[in-house]
Formats: C-alpha cells, structure tokens, sequence
C-alpha cells in the first residue's frame, strides 16, 4: 500500500526545502499531497503521513530522510511529532478563519466545501442585502488590517449608497514587516477569501471586485489566480454566483512593490493604474472609492471572517473575544523568536502568552529585549508590559497598537535608537511625498536623531524630535506619517540609553488621543463620522484593508 | 510591446498589468516603451512615466544575470539580516553579474533573514549560507 504524505507548498515550507522534499517521497514512492502550511514555521518542512490513528506529523524533514520516513524509521524520533491535530502548540489555539489552513489542499473546492466551506455564501443568498449586513454588524467584526474599523458600518454605508456600479477590493498589500497570515490564508486557504469576497459584494450590491495583491508574493499570486478559476468553473463567480442571479467578477492585481499601496486610498490609486498616491478624506472610499464609485475596501483577513459569520450567525462571533474587540485574532509571531508562526486566539490573550508560552522566548536563546507589535508603524514594548491583553482599545490606551496583529521579538542586541532611526528611513524611502510632514519630516527624523545620537545638542534635539514627532502624527495625511513617530517615541521612551541619553525622557504620550478616535486628517484613523463607532489606528492596513502599509500597516 | 500594451488595454486600469507584463517579457521598462504606452492608453507621456518611476518593481535598466534580493525589514533585522546584506553588498561590489537589491518584506518573518536568490524564496540567510547557495555564480 502506497503512503499518503502531505507536504506543505507554503511559501515559507519552500523557503526550508519543502519542494525537494516532495520530489524524494514521490520518487520513493510516496502519494504526495500538497497542503498549507499548519503555521508551526520553525518546524517547516514538515510533513504529515495519513495514518488510522490521524495525520501525524515530522519536523524538520529533509530530502535525504525520505526513505526513512516512509520506512518508519523516524518514529519516536525527536522529529516525530504524533498526530498534528492534537499538538499542544495548535490544540491550544482557537482556529476560525484559519480553521482550514493547512489541512486540505488550497485549491480542492471539494475538499474545501466538505470542511464547511461555501455554508457562509450558501446562507447569505437566502437572506436580503440588509441581514447579510445587519448580520455582519451583530458579530462585531473589526477591520483586521490595523484600523479595526467596523466592517458592518463600512458594509451599511456602501449597501446603501446610489451607484451604477458598485466594488469590493480587497487589501492584500501585506507589506508591513513581521505579518504573514494575509499570505498564509491566500496560499492555504483561498477559497474563503474568495467566498467572503463574494458575501460582501451580494451584501452591497456589487458586481465587480479585486484583489490587490502584493508582488513579493509569487507563490500566493498564483494559487489565488488558480483558485479564482476553478470558481468560476463551478459557478461560484461570474454571471451568476451559485445559481443566485447576482454577477460578480473577480480579478487579482499585482502590487508593484510600494509600501504606500498598503494605504486604502493610495491602493485605490494603483487599482486605477496611477501613482500610489494617498488621497484626502473625505470623501470616504465607501462612497468614493474605485474609479469614484462606492467600494468596500477590507483586508484579507476581514473578508475571510465573513463567512463564518454568516454560516454560524453574527452572535456567534461575537460571543468571541473581550470588550469591543470581538472574535479572533490572527497573530503573526516573528523576527527573533524560537517558535515562530501562527498563532489564532480570541482578543484578550496576553502578550506575554503569545510571546513567552506559544513564541518560547528568542531564537537565540537571549532574553528579550522589546517586541514590536503591529508591525513597522507599532510601538517597541520591553517585557514589563507583557500582560497587556490583546484589545484594540487596551493597546491604544497604552500608546500602542495591535494593527494587523503581528509580533516581531528581539533580543538584547537589538539596538531601539537604531530601530527608531530606521522607522524614519523607512518613511523617507517609501513616503508617496505627497504631504510634507511625511515626505520632508522622516529625512529631518533620520537627521535629528543621528544628531541625538552623536550627542550633538542633545538635549535641544530632543525637544526638535518631539516637536517633529507631533507634527507628523497630527498634519500627516495618512497612517505611514501619522504613526511613524510611534515606534520612535516608544523605543526613546523605553531605552533612552540607545539614544546616548542617560535619564529617562519625560514619558508623553505616544500618541495624541486624537490619532485613535478618527481623526479626519489621517486616512488609517477613523473617519469622523463615524468616530463613535469605532478606534481605529492604522492604515487600513491599516484600514482594515492592508497590513502594512500594506498595510497599511505601514501606513 | 505594442502588442501586449494593446492586448491589456481595455481591463479596467490596465497600465499597472501592462507594465508588469513588459517587466516580465523584457526584463526592464525601455525609455523607448513610454510613448508607445502613452499612445495606447490614451494618456500623456509624463503620466505614463510618472507611474514607472513611483514602483520598485518596473526597473528602467536591463537586470543582471543573477540576482540577489534581501530582505531588510524590522523581523529580519531582529535574526541579523544587516549582517548578510552586508556581506553580499561587499562579495558583489561592482559585479555585472550579480546584483544585489534590498527588499522590505517577502513575508517569511519567522525564518529570517529571508531572500530571494534569482526569485527563488530563501530563509535563515547567514553569510555563509548566502555563499553556499550562490557557489558557481560568477564573482
């Protein structure tokens, strides 16, 4: 009897020899199957063997151990790691959206619908365009990008508005650095992304849709355009999504390697084939998005929550997580850290759980030093604020922010008036220079604290950076300026001695108030009106749409 | 290039594809390709150029013949990625073989530091893991 084995074809399992080790267990004979990744990355390639018992799993693996492997040989091994459903590092997780990632082939629409895919879309075309939504607003689904604004509001205000034509775009401009669940799910699972897609444009009205995605991600470029395909074929796009008479296409966009794209509006620009600008709010992409028309912009990760939403009800969902961060987070561990990978968990978890219990300290076995949370545009956080939960508004109250949810670990070596200078480069480098206290503030940033640093006037240009600091949280137009000062301020605050700076500097906030309660001038915040609703930060990304600035996350 | 300009012209916002398309077929933006754009699409040559020049990605020169892309993002930087990129900067100093680019991101942030080698996904890229892979390429 031939062995079943399940490879991962996740880009990350690549980067480790995933693909050679698929080539050796089918030439030792071995019927290969192709999954994602199961979101363990420091124990990639790994690889499952369908047994009685379960699929049990084997770290580490490579080519050369292929024979082995199928022998039997690596039983009670250390690469031996039993059945891989009931790994305690997965069994203590809670998987919705990720609930399929890494168990069926990405692009199996059999296999995808017997895991209970389509039920979502299934339900939605029972319903009228305001339950879907009214459905969507009860779960309390916040957008996943980094802004966590409301995906119901956002949904009403498109469902309601008077257009001809009408989109749905998702952000997958995942450029901010140390988030990786958008290109997991689209490389693991795309069909729920594309399902959600679908949900939202019969629950708005459109009939046109695409995903932007970014360049750096070949391998989910190609799966999703595979997965998009095979929709069509089966009737789950075009003319007439399952048989319901609604129309809706959908096409995928390539980035072209800008961090800015991340950034709803600078996205939208690119969608239309222009310069990746960032545009003014208002008017508000919901009303005047693509080509001017009303669109629903959200990341991948909020698209792809929709249809659990609406299989199970949005109390359901909403019977998930604290306060008004419901649901689960999809969170990224990475940089130095031992046990790097996916970790999805109701809103509410500890950092120090994420970082200590499910991360197992650094990869280099230094104690660490700071964690960057929410990507590049998030605060640096030294260990004793470890037991902050992770909540959008506890984290905002603390000058920082959960964004896209990605946690990037650093040991003792890491040098915060480094990192501090680098936001500013960063900023520099991929400002879109439209407004100047992004364009011409990140080169004056870098400039200041070289001075800080060489000691230069010290105590004056702190008083410059703060001052500089201001101004691009206030008067930037979008997320990248506007939140840029956070990781500059957080890592001067916690580790002045980087800056050569012996005392502790003053704390002030890291950032103003206003930065998280909408405010108009920055894209990624809120839009006023609807600041009641909703504390945002980020780009979509930071808008909900993109993790990075691609977030927007970036931005 | 006419061709595929005129191919993809009637998507919605076609000069984003079209401009990958070109990058894909011929490796590079030729200076030569932007009025021929412009006529295709009906828009003037400074906006054409004006797109080309705001993305990494739609190079103006023809690329090596290898290539080395790092990433120098926060998650990588934290698992010694300056430490490589600098060591391949140095290897390939003045190479027209090899050239060596940075990138921000590729998104494989738990296995640091990650990057492509001639487009192929790398992770865990020390120096000397960078020179094993690259043996046989030209210096």
């Amino acid at each position: 009897m031939t062995a079943t084995v399940w490879v991962p074809c996740d880009a990350a399992a690549v980067s480790v020899g995933a693909d050679a080790v698929a080539d050796a267990l089918a030439a030792a004979g071995a019927t290969v199957r192709r999954n994602g990744s199961r979101g363990m990355l420091w124990l990639e390639p790994l690889v499952e063997v369908e047994t009685g018992a379960g699929r049990v799993g084997f770290a580490t693996v490579t080519p050369g151990q292929a024979g082995d492997l199928l022998a039997g040989e690596l039983h009670d091994t250390g690469q031996d790691l039993g059945v891989v459903d009931e790994h305690p590092w997965l069994a203590r997780q809670h998987r919705v959206s990720f609930a399929r990632v890494g168990v069926i082939e990405p692009t199996d629409l059999a296999a995808y619908r017997a895991h209970g895919g389509l039920a979502g879309l299934e339900r939605a075309l029972t319903l009228t365009a305001e339950e879907v939504v009214r459905e969507v607003t009860d779960s309390g689904l916040r957008g996943r990008g980094g802004a966590g604004f409301p995906a119901g509001i956002k949904w009403e205000t498109v469902r309601t508005a008077q257009a001809d034509v009408k989109f749905v775009c998702c952000n997958a401009d995942e450029g901010d650095s140390g988030t990786f669940a958008d290109r997991m799910l689209i490389e693991g699972d795309p069909f729920t992304l594309i399902e959600g897609m679908a949900i939202a444009a019969v629950a708005v009205g459109a009939t046109e849709g695409f995903v932007y995605l970014r360049s750096e991600y070949p391998h989910a470029i190609r799966t999703l355009r595979r997965a998009i395909d095979i929709a069509y074929a089966h009737g789950l796009l075009g003319g007439s999504v399952l048989g319901s008479g609604h129309r809706f296409d959908l096409d995928v966009r390539v980035g072209a390697g800008a961090y800015i794209c991340g950034e709803e509006t600078s996205m939208l620009d690119s969608l239309e084939g222009k310069r990746g600008e960032v545009r003014a709010k208002p008017p508000i992409p919901a009303l005047r998005g693509l080509f001017g028309k009303p669109t629903v912009v959200n990341n991948v990760l909020t698209l792809a929550a929709a249809p659990m939403v609406l299989a199970d009800g949005g109390a359901a969902y909403a019977a998930l997580g604290t306060g008004r961060s419901r649901g689960t987070q999809v969170f990224q561990l990475g940089g130095n850290v031992a046990h790097g990978g996916i970790v999805e968990a109701d809103f509410g978890i500890s950092l120090r759980e994420l970082v200590e219990d499910f991360g197992g300290g650094t990869a280099s076995g230094r104690p660490v030093k700071a964690v960057q949370v929410g990507g590049p545009l998030g605060a640096y956080l030294p260990p004793e604020r470890f037991d902050l939960p992770m909540d959008y508004e506890a984290f905002a109250e603390a000058g920082a922010m959960v964004g896209h949810g990605g946690i990037v670990v650093f040991d003792e070596s890491m040098d915060a008036g480094a990192m501090a200078r680098f936001a500013m480069e960063f900023c520099a480098k991929e400002s879109c220079g439209k407004c100047t206290p992004c364009r011409v503030g990140s080169t004056r940033g870098v400039e200041v604290i070289d001075r800080i640093r060489a000691g230069t006037q010290r105590e004056s240009n702190l008083v410059l950076l703060e001052d500089l600091c201001a101004t691009m949280a206030k008067g930037s137009l979008c997320a990248m300026g506007g939140l840029t000062p956070m990781p500059v301020r957080s890592a001067l605050e916690h580790w002045p001695e980087d800056f050569g700076v012996p005392s502790p500097v003053p704390s002030a906030p890291l950032l103003p108030p206003a930065a998280f309660s909408g405010d108009p001038r920055n894209p990624h915040s809120t839009p006023e009106a609807f600041s009641g609703a909703a504390g945002g930060s980020r780009v979509e990304e930071h808008d909900d749409s993109a993790t990075s600035t691609d977030g927007g996350a970036r931005p | 290039m006419r061709a595929i300009a005129e191919q993809l012209a009637r998507a919605r916002g076609p000069l984003m594809p079209i401009l990958h398309e070109v990058v894909a077929t011929h490796g590079y933006v030729h200076d030569d390709d932007i009025p021929v754009l412009a006529d295709v699409l009906n828009l003037s040559r400074a906006d054409v150029l004006g797109v080309v020049s705001f993305y990494h990605d739609f190079r103006r020169t023809p690329p090596a013949a290898h290539r080395v892309s790092l990433c120098r993002a926060e998650a990588c930087q934290a698992r010694g990625a300056e430490a490589t990129y600098a060591a391949a900067a140095d290897r390939w100093a003045g190479s027209t073989e090899v050239e060596v680019g940075e990138v921000f991101c590729l998104g494989n942030c738990a296995l640091g530091p990650a990057g492509t080698l001639d487009g192929a996904l790398h992770a865990r890229l020390t120096p000397d893991r960078l020179d094993e892979l690259t043996q046989g390429w030209h210096r």
